[in-house]
């Protein structure tokens, strides 16, 4: 044991740079898994509690499978077997124009209670009014907030509060606060009644909650309940509730987990090299403590304790810098890391022990698994051989075996064509790992094929010294080589994978927009919920304007398919009877067929499906379904499927008449307009403001529709850029540890190179090229890698995590400026770690007598 | 041009602790003589050495080489006079392992931008005809040093700077080896210095020096 601490301790002492470069490499890669996760965690418990919270200690849920209920089967419930208290409420979201708060969303939860049901339910939930004015809990005109949403309005009690609700202004007094809200919630809540005739909401409920007598069984009561109610309605249960949360999150959250873990992989690569490379330098220090007696396990137990080192501290340091970049994200940009999927919270990171103690023992495996290759050869060796010159390169040879490469990509190939697990692409991150992993260890043999099947050429090629020893080099220790071109390869290719997954998706995306956003104008009343705010009236208004050359209407609504699973979006417009690709982004290949709208039986009503829809509900095209629109369900066929780059949980478009003629409603929700030849869209825009109503909309056009649209496409992937940042400087730390660690081990080849009469410059001229060529191989294959793993997160991950397909484009000019910012970075790597060979140091090297 | 291949004058030399090494150490080399500088170990060989191939500078005197002084060199031109006018032979052989035999032995050839034709002609006469192909780990402890022999020859050097070159041998070898280089010096006309322990070694020169303290001294054996 103290032997073993001997040797670590001297070699920390003597490579004291190489061991604190892997043991922030480790730190990093675990710091950012961790990070990552309390974030993810955290937003999602907080979100998930407050959402918990405003259903209070209800047993289920009653809502309609649309937004909205009519408030007739309230009483219904309330005396229905079983029940022991029915608490009705009305939740809206209300848009604040104006009140953007710092995490992006614009939006008030408005919640209509019935006070003496509440009590019984959700107490929190309760105003508190000021001392004498219990009544204005009942009143019409006033409106309890919580603490942050008086805060983000900066309103205080006995304010009045202004908004717009559709086409009208509405003006409440803010009565006081509530009972209890969690940190950063903004919600408000209201007599039902109030919010039921002020919201424009009348006779309309967003869900029941019931509470259950003592000793009813919940299974049968439900089940009863749901026969009661048949298909317009759905019965949820809490947990239910907690599923359709995680849900809606779940593959963002885990995407950016996995993200996170690829610098901790590219860590590993580095703690691989800087190992292999310690190894081959120490080779005759090994052999000679294999003379002296140490066993081959004793041998392999020193490495290993070493890397095992490493990895501890690594993994201590990593958990602690995580914890706090956690707690400061949290503090300077809130917990949705750019996304929005956690709109209106304010969490607050706990140190998880148990998550911490699992990137902990993340870390320590990732530091073992890079060490334990390293291990094997350094205790496999035989003493004799390795004190023998030229020994360095048959090291690692094991690491390399082309079958073992070849069964990986191999490997990985099949991956691609599996399903998801879980709902998880996980066999497609397994194929990614596999890609990368077989990509490496084919390394060395590409080198040796390429240099074979040069090797006429370059006998043609008069070279001077410098060039033919940086040649030999590669050529004769493919080993080496690729032990620092591992580190390369594996930056650049991820670099490569993720510059052309974010640039085909965007690209995608941007075209999306341009098929979405077809007209000039795109006008709104203030949303609140799902309430069409343009009546008959206001929709003949503003189709008379003369300045317009075609007006569409739009109503959006949320309709419930799956308890467990976010809502479908609905859209009823008008949509190209002759050719709806005119209207929607439609996907016409060999995987989705599309049925002409003529071919259809009489009475059969068409709809059109999100790729989503396809993937979550097994929609197909040509397959009738059954639509929870309007009071119950119509029975649709599915005619095509269309590209939705805006909702990765589902949407389905039918034709507004459709609609109306279902429904009844002829509300919308959107007017989009296009004008005429020679119009000023600035005239129209504040012709449409003079309109008695006009002060109320918001009136957007395309080109800003556009812009705020990409973005939010692009603040949803800073994180991304962010981690891929990461793990690319890991990568160059990698390739940097592993160009000083060459150094250390060639020192007696540069000393006897002075000696012969190499100059400083030529030296330096030889690393600089060696380093040049070693990335330019990298960045070669790297590219080759890269795009490999493009394609799987393009059209297997993607399409899996987000139920989305994309075209390819390739970012030429991008990828071409990183691969020459990952040349002159790593040559002058490679030249910075190649000072030490010019030193006069290496010049005492090639002596034996002291 | 001077009879003289190298002259010391006056070398003072203390390592960086402050330990003087070389106390005004005078020494002349004749052209193609063959000179044994022995002592302790720690004495300052290797350091002598160094200086006079202009790798480490004296901390006064002045190394002269075909009269010119070599500490008045910048290190490129120092680093030209090396590759032009000297060849080396280490104790740890320090051939390259990634190289094959004959690109070894054509390094210094390679740095004075000469033919390679000659290579191979070297090895033959160093006794390793047919191995110009092979690695340095395919071969033994004499053999590499053979090769290490031919590689400081190739470029016909006025003055071979061996240290310790037998140090690693068995004494059968380590006689092979004398042999080979003290021939091998003759024809090429060149002059040698050797740093040895070796008494066998040393037989094999011209003159035999001690490096003491207090200078370079004559010895006989």
């Amino acid at each position: 044991m103290m032997l073993n601490r001997w040797l670590l301790v001297g070699e920390w002492r003597s490579h004291i740079g190489q061991a604190l470069v892997t043991l922030l490499a480790i730190a990093i890669g675990v710091a950012m898994g961790f990070s990552i996760h309390l974030l993810n965690s955290a937003a999602f418990n907080e979100f998930s509690a407050a959402s918990k919270d405003l259903s209070g200690q209800s047993d289920l849920l009653v809502r309609a499978k649309t937004a909205l209920m009519d408030e007739a089967l309230y009483p219904q419930l309330a005396v229905y077997d079983g029940v022991a208290v029915a608490n009705p409420v009305l939740e809206l979201d209300i848009a604040m124009p104006g009140k953007r708060q710092a995490r992006g969303d614009y939006k008030l939860k408005v919640i209509g209670i019935d006070m003496f049901r509440a009590a019984q339910i959700a107490p929190d939930l309760l105003g508190v009014p000021e001392e004498g004015k219990a009544m204005d809990r009942l009143a019409d005109d006033t409106i309890f907030l919580s603490p942050a949403a008086m805060s983000w309005l900066e309103v205080k009690q006995n304010d009045t509060l202004s908004f717009h609700v559709g086409i009208q202004s509405v003006s409440l007094r803010v009565a006081g606060g509530l009972v209890r809200a969690r940190s950063g919630q903004s919600i408000a809540v209201m007599d039902i009644g109030a919010a039921q005739w002020r919201l424009q909401h009348l006779g309309k409920l967003s869900r029941v909650e019931l509470k259950l007598k003592d000793g009813v069984n919940h299974a049968v009561f439900k089940d009863k309940l749901e026969q009661h109610l048949g298909t317009s309605y759905a019965v949820v249960e809490l947990e239910n509730q907690e599923a359709r949360v995680a849900n809606m999150s779940r593959a963002y959250r885990v995407n950016l987990n996995m993200l996170a873990l690829v610098a901790l992989f590219t860590g590993s690569f580095l703690v691989f090299s800087t190992q292999a490379l310690s190894i081959i330098r120490r080779r005759q220090q090994f052999a000679l403590l294999r003379v002296l007696g140490f066993t081959r396990r004793q041998l392999l137990w020193q490495v290993m304790i070493e890397g095992m080192m490493l990895g501890i501290l690594g993994s201590i340091v990593g958990v602690v810098l995580g914890y706090a970049i956690a707690v400061s994200v949290i503090e300077f940009f809130g917990g949705s890391l750019g996304s929005s999927f956690f709109p209106g919270i304010k969490p607050d990171i706990n140190f998880e022990i148990w998550t911490a103690l699992i990137y902990f023992v993340v870390g320590l495996g990732v530091t073992l698994l890079g060490s334990i290759v390293p291990a094997l050869e350094a205790a496999r060796a035989k003493p004799a051989l390795a004190l023998k010159l030229g020994s360095e390169d048959a090291a690692m040879k094991k690491t390399s075996f082309p079958w073992f490469a070849i069964m990986g990509l191999c490997l990985a190939v099949i991956f691609t064509q599996l399903p998801v697990l879980n709902g998880l692409p996980v066999f497609g991150y397994l194929a990614i790992a596999l890609l990368l992993i077989g990509s490496i260890a084919l390394i060395p043999h590409v080198i040796t094929w390429l240099f074979a099947a040069t090797v006429t050429f370059r006998r043609h090629i008069r070279m001077g010294a410098v060039g033919f020893l940086s040649l030999a080099r590669l050529e004769n220790a493919p080993n080496h080589a690729s032990i620092a071109l591992g580190g390369i390869l594996a930056s650049f290719s991820l670099m490569v994978a993720m510059a052309i997954m974010v640039t085909s998706f965007r690209e995608s995306v941007d075209q999306w927009l341009d098929r979405v956003l077809p007209a000039d104008l795109y006008v709104r009343t203030a949303a609140v919920g799902d309430l069409g705010g343009f009546h008959l009236d206001t929709q003949q208004i503003i189709s008379a304007f003369p300045a317009f050359s075609r007006v569409d209407f739009f109503r959006t609504q949320q309709v419930l398919f799956d308890v467990d699973r976010p809502e479908v979006t609905l859209f009823a417009r008008p949509i190209d009877r002759i050719d709806p690709r005119n209207t929607l982004p439609i996907i016409n290949d060999e995987t989705h067929a599309v049925i002409a709208l003529d071919s259809l039986p009489e009475n059969v009503l068409p709809v059109w499906v999100s790729e989503a829809m396809v993937d979550l509900y097994g929609y197909q095209v040509g397959e009738r379904v059954m639509l929870p629109i309007g009071a119950s369900t119509h029975e649709f066929m599915v005619v095509a499927v269309w590209r939705d780059y805006g909702r990765q949980f589902g949407a389905i478009q039918i034709q507004l008449d459709d609609y109306r003629t279902i429904t009844g409603d002829s509300t919308v929700n959107t007017v989009a307009l296009w004008l005429q030849a020679n119009v000023s869209m600035q005239q129209v825009i504040e012709q449409l403001r003079q309109l008695p109503f006009g002060k109320e909309l918001e009136i957007s056009r395309s080109s800003d529709l556009r812009a705020i649209s990409l973005e939010i496409f692009d603040r949803s992937f800073a994180v991304t850029y962010l981690l891929e940042l990461v793990a690319v400087i890991i990568g160059l730390f990698g390739v940097a540890a592993s160009f000083s660690a060459q150094m250390l081990a060639r020192a007696k080849e540069f000393g006897m190179l002075r000696h012969i009469g190499m100059t400083r410059h030529q030296i330096l001229l030889m690393l600089a090229t060696e380093g040049g060529l070693l990335t330019s191989l990298g960045i070669m294959f790297g590219f080759l890698l890269g795009w490999g793993i493009s394609l799987v997160l393009i059209f297997i991950i993607n399409p899996q995590s987000f139920h989305w397909t994309m075209q390819m484009y390739l970012p030429w000019g991008w990828l071409i400026m990183i691969a020459i910012v990952m040349l002159i970075t790593a040559t002058c790597t490679a030249l910075l770690a190649g000072r030490r060979a010019v030193s006069k140091q290496v010049i005492q090297a090639v002596r034996e007598d002291w | 041009m001077s009879l003289n291949i190298l002259e010391l004058r006056n070398i003072n030399k203390a390592y960086p602790q402050g330990r003087k090494v070389l106390d005004n150490l005078i020494f002349t080399l004749k052209a193609g003589e063959y000179v044994a500088i022995m002592g302790e170990s720690g004495v300052g060989k290797s350091t002598l050495l160094n200086l006079i191939a202009g790798l480490d500078t004296p901390d006064s005197g002045e190394v002269l080489i075909d009269g010119v002084a070599i500490s008045s060199l910048s290190d490129d031109a120092a680093t030209q006079l090396r590759r032009e006018r000297f060849g080396f032979i280490f104790q740890a052989f320090h051939v390259l392992p990634h190289l094959t035999l004959l690109q070894n032995v054509a390094l210094p050839l390679l740095l004075n931008g000469q033919s390679l034709q000659h290579a191979e002609q070297m090895l033959d006469q160093v006794g390793l005809q047919g191995r110009g192909q092979d690695f340095p780990r395919q071969l033994s402890g004499g053999e590499l040093q053979r090769v290490a022999i031919a590689r400081a020859l190739i470029h016909r050097p006025k003055l071979i700077l061996a240290d310790e070159p037998t140090g690693n041998l068995d004494p059968d070898t380590a006689q092979e080896i004398l042999q080979l280089i003290r021939a091998e010096i003759n024809a090429n006309n060149a002059s040698a210095i050797i740093v040895t322990h070796s008494h066998m070694a040393a037989a094999t020169t011209d003159r035999v020096m001690n490096l003491r303290k207090d200078g370079l001294h004559p010895m006989s054996l």
